[in-house]
């Protein structure tokens, strides 16, 4: 195997020499891993990339060159060469010694090109972790085989599985300075498979390294016989990418762009996140639920029969649909919901703190919205896992708070689809991406887009019944009378067998409505809460009669909207503004002709009278009870 | 069911690439396309022409000129953009011009007017507020720490210590009035990445990337191409003809030759690959302010 291994680098060689173009078709077909190392300070991260990039021949005999004269000037390996050098970049890095960003390198080998996050192991630095983790298919958790498992170990553990990355590799590094002790590996392995399967980790790969000499990185060490393999390049080279795994999902594509050079021609541009599409396909636009079927798949090389998770495409659709930037074509049968408060998993990135309340914009998929968080319900102590009470988050804390969107945001949980489920949150006024975050579920799980047909249906429940479901909307001025012949009504009803229920305006106030005043914007809201919920109740069958001032006739005619044709029953109570404030059974008109109650309907916020109420009741001619019986005849004919 | 795929490492790097460029040209209100004619602009700008099918790309080409390029490199440039339907926005620093800055006498001056300020005063003048670019993360040590998207003030500085987390593939474009982007849809390719899609995609480079034999001299160990009549000759000085090609194209008189035979973009590649001296070596503009050249030219605003 050793042997085999190392003749393959002189047979690439040879064959660039002697046939590029086999060798050019067979990098052409190479696939693409993705992963991040993580480690801290000393396990020797930098050590380990500049390695891979080595033993794959990445280095140039310019910057080998240079390396072997750093290495003497500010290496800190004597005269060895120091391969940390050749991946920590930036000025101020350089003189301190430590990587303090994501770098990216990039390495090839037969089988795969590889992209390397390189992320630092400091104490503060959670967010560049997090966000080199956000791209990578694999990760590699460095220990350093004389300290063993360490804080940072823990830590890192823990996001990389937040993230959810399902490749772990454990390199316990530095083999070489224990003598390739396997007896070392094994107590790390032990503390490590415990610790991972306390945090939820199902599976990770172990492999003892040296960075430094190069065991086990691309050939089986003979330092290690007790070891019987994988070697590090040789996991790399055979673990399935994300890309792969996520043809098996639902297809999805955010709309990014919508593509439309003249009135023939109308295509969605996105990049697939999940599945697969084929010409004929049905599809759903959501939200809005509209469904049409694929008619092209257009690229500038021609139309594809199809494409799959990770392409970007242009698709055109049989339909006329209205379709835009934000919205998500999906698989028509299974469709992402839509929903507007989460609860989620949030990273803060940023110097000034988490403020709770405070309107930041999300990005996810290609939706902007407005978003609040409120405040943690705990924060993750990253060390320990455990959970802490918190008020706030600060710079690298990680923590799990409840969201709320201005609008509907379609979305998936991220532990499903990545694409659907991870998001950013950006301060509206500095424009830092202050946060990252990850959408567990929808707080109002009922609150689906797709209307879920249920088997019992309306009409079931009104038959057993043996009534039709119909809304007494009673309407007038305070002190009409209202509440009392509502009360009549309902009390004559029940006599008769009838399922009814009353929605008293007062009551209503007292719970449902216990959050909203008497400004106009309130009644409106008022009214439209009644209004769902009468609605909810004629589904059930039921007779609802609400007795509410409901002075608009925007909102009035709004819940007739909402009803079935004939079943809004609009009754006038009609009262002069002097009858009802002569009687004034609350003592209301009094108060608010002495200024102590404002927006007091007939005093000074206005009444609509009906214009065409399907009963009128005059009190000034009939009792409540004469009243009640000819809304009862009405009904019940 | 069929079996799922794995799409090349060159499809995943197109589609990322395209993302990229849709992303921007959604989110932004006057992006432009910075073209340079060389091999990495080739790519990007065939990238853009794919991303928008059948759409030419939403954007206007932007060339911040020296006035000393390879003639070649201006007659590619008039070509593509024709072909592509783009309009082509070509930028000369009127003061560059004015006081006759060219890389014979002025050195570091040259590149810093001609480029540096030239791109600022280009992208002013139109007031784009997104400019992409075709630098790469493999190209350079402080690339490798690039974001996709990089910001830059009202005055064109970049603090590499301010820059904003890039998570998943979701890319950040708010900016307040007066600030811009670089973006560099090309980020994580490399130079064999580049190489491989051009000759996939058959892609029109230009011609100076493949051996010829060309009128050449030699300065300070540099092989430099006669490309017109403005080279100052020493006395006594004849320009030798040498089968030569170049790595890579910028101002003529500072761009180093190499001596090859490569004239397919097979040889070229094989020539790559089995080479053993970094790409960017052929070019003085890295060596200057030692191994933070680039780093301190970005601070400066230079791309």
């Amino acid at each position: 195997m050793l042997e085999a291994a190392q003749e393959s680098v002189y047979q690439v060689d040879d064959l660039i020499s002697q046939d590029i173009d086999a060798y050019l078709d067979a990098h052409q077909h190479k696939s693409m891993l993705r992963f991040i190392t993580c480690g801290s300070v000393d396990d020797g991260k930098s050590t380990l990339i500049g390695r891979l990039l080595y033993d794959s021949k990445m280095i140039f005999e310019d910057q080998l060159a240079a390396l072997e004269a750093d290495s003497k000037r500010v290496g800190t390996q004597g005269q060895e060469i120091d391969f940390a050098l050749l991946v920590d970049g930036l000025a101020a890095e350089r003189e301190q010694g430590i990587t303090i960003d994501v770098a990216y390198r990039f390495f090839s080998t037969e089988k795969r090109k590889f992209i390397v996050a390189d992320t630092p192991g400091h104490e503060q630095y959670t967010r560049n972790m997090v966000t080199g983790a956000s791209t990578a298919d694999l990760a590699v958790i460095l220990v350093d085989a004389r300290k063993g498992m360490s804080v940072q170990t823990r830590r890192h553990s823990y996001l990389v599985h937040l993230i959810g990355i399902k490749n772990i590799v454990l390199a316990i590094n530095k083999m070489d300075l224990v003598d390739y002790d396997p007896a070392v590996y094994d107590s790390i392995l032990k503390d490590y498979s415990e610790f991972a399967a306390s945090i939820g980790i199902s599976a990770f790969t172990p492999i003892p390294i040296s960075g430094f000499k190069g065991d086990n990185i691309t050939k089986l060490s003979d330092n290690t016989p007790w070891y019987s393999g994988p070697s590090l390049m040789e996991h790399l080279e055979t673990v399935e990418v994300n890309q792969t795994a996520a043809q098996n999902q639902p297809f999805r594509m955010a709309v990014q762009w919508v593509n439309r050079p003249n009135l023939d021609f109308r295509g969605f541009s996105g990049q697939i996140g999940s599945g697969t599409l084929r010409v004929g396909d049905a599809v759903r636009i959501v939200p809005s639920g509209k469904t049409s079927t694929v008619s092209r798949i257009v690229t500038m090389d021609g139309d594809l029969p199809q494409a799959i998770a990770g392409q970007s495409v242009t698709i055109c659709l049989a339909d006329e649909v209205d379709c835009s930037r934000g919205d998500v074509i999906a698989a028509a049968d299974s469709p992402p919901q839509s929903a507007d408060q989460f609860e989620a998993t949030v990273v803060w990135m940023a110097d000034e703190e988490m403020l709770p309340g405070r309107p930041y914009w999300l990005k996810l998929g290609t939706q902007m919205v407005s978003v609040s968080l409120q405040a943690p319900k705990y924060q993750i102590n990253v060390n320990t896992m455990e959970h802490l009470a918190a008020k706030t988050l600060d710079l690298n804390a990680i923590g799990v708070a409840n969201l709320a969107t201005d609008k509907p945001l379609t979305f998936a949980a991220y532990d499903d689809d990545r694409s659907l489920g991870g998001f950013i949150l950006i301060d509206k006024i500095s424009n830092a991406t202050v946060a990252a975050g990850m959408l567990h579920f929808s707080l109002r799980r009922a609150q689906n887009v797709h209307w879920q047909a249920t088997d019992v249906t309306r009409e079931f429940h009104a038959n057993i019944k043996n009534q039709r479901p119909s809304v007494l909307w009673f309407t007038g001025l305070s002190g009409a009378g209202k509440s009392t012949i509502a009360n009549l009504v309902e009390k004559k009803l029940a006599r008769m067998n009838r399922h009814t229920f009353l929605l008293d305006g007062d009551n209503v106030r007292h719970g449902l409505n216990r959050d909203l005043g008497f400004t106009d914007a309130d009644r409106v809201e008022n009214i439209r809460r009644v209004g769902e919920v009468a609605k909810l109740m004629t589904d059930a069958g039921l007779i609802v009669i609400t007795a509410f001032i409901s002075p608009f006739r925007s909102e009035r005619d709004m819940v007739r909207q909402m009803m079935e044709a004939g079943e809004f029953i609009e009754v006038h109570i009609d009262t002069s503004l002097a009858a009802a404030e002569a009687r004034d059974v609350k003592g209301l008109y009094k108060k608010a002709r002495q200024g102590e109650l404002s927006n007091f309907t007939g005093i000074d916020s206005p009444y609509e009278v009906p214009e065409n109420p399907e009963i009128h009741i005059d009190t000034s001619i009939m009792s409540a009870e004469e009243a009640a019986d000819a809304i009862i005849a009405r009904l019940i004919p | 069911m069929t079996d799922p795929q794995t799409l090349t490492h060159l499809q995943r790097l197109e589609a990322e690439s395209i993302h990229i460029l849709r992303e921007v040209v959604a989110e932004v209100k006057n992006p432009v396309m910075l073209y340079s004619v060389g091999k990495d602009s080739a790519v990007m700008l065939h990238l853009a022409r794919k991303a928008f099918y059948p759409s030419p790309p939403p954007f206007p080409l932007l060339h911040v000129d020296t006035t000393w390029k390879f003639r070649a490199m201006y007659e590619l440039r008039d070509k593509m953009a024709r072909e592509s339907g783009m309009e082509l926005l070509v930028y000369h620093n009127q003061e560059a011009v004015d006081r006759g800055i060219n890389p014979f006498d002025h050195g570091a001056l040259h590149t810093d007017m001609w480029k540096t300020e030239g791109l600022k005063q280009a992208l002013n003048l139109h007031g784009f507020d997104a400019a992409f670019g075709g630098a790469r993360r493999d190209e350079e040590k402080s690339r490798a720490k690039e974001r996709i998207y990089s910001f830059r003030t009202a005055s064109h500085g970049w603090d590499p210590k301010n820059q904003r987390p890039e998570l998943w593939n979701l890319y950040n474009a708010q900016k307040a009035k007066g600030e811009s982007i670089r973006v560099f849809p090309i980020s994580n390719w490399t130079e064999l990445d580049i190489w491989q899609y051009i000759k996939l995609n058959n892609i029109p480079i230009v011609p100076l990337y493949f051996a010829a034999k060309r009128p050449t001299v030699e300065r300070d160990g540099m092989l430099v191409m006669v490309d017109d009549d403005r080279f100052p000759l020493e006395a006594g000085e004849v320009p030798v003809e040498r089968s030569i090609r170049f790595r890579t194209l910028g101002c003529y008189p500072l761009t180093g030759a190499v001596e090859s035979e490569a004239a397919t973009l097979s040889e070229v590649i094989q020539e790559m690959l089995l080479t053993t001296t970094s790409e960017r070596q052929g070019r003085a503009i890295d060596k200057d302010a030692g191994g933070a050249g680039m780093e301190k030219k970005k601070q400066e605003g230079y791309f």
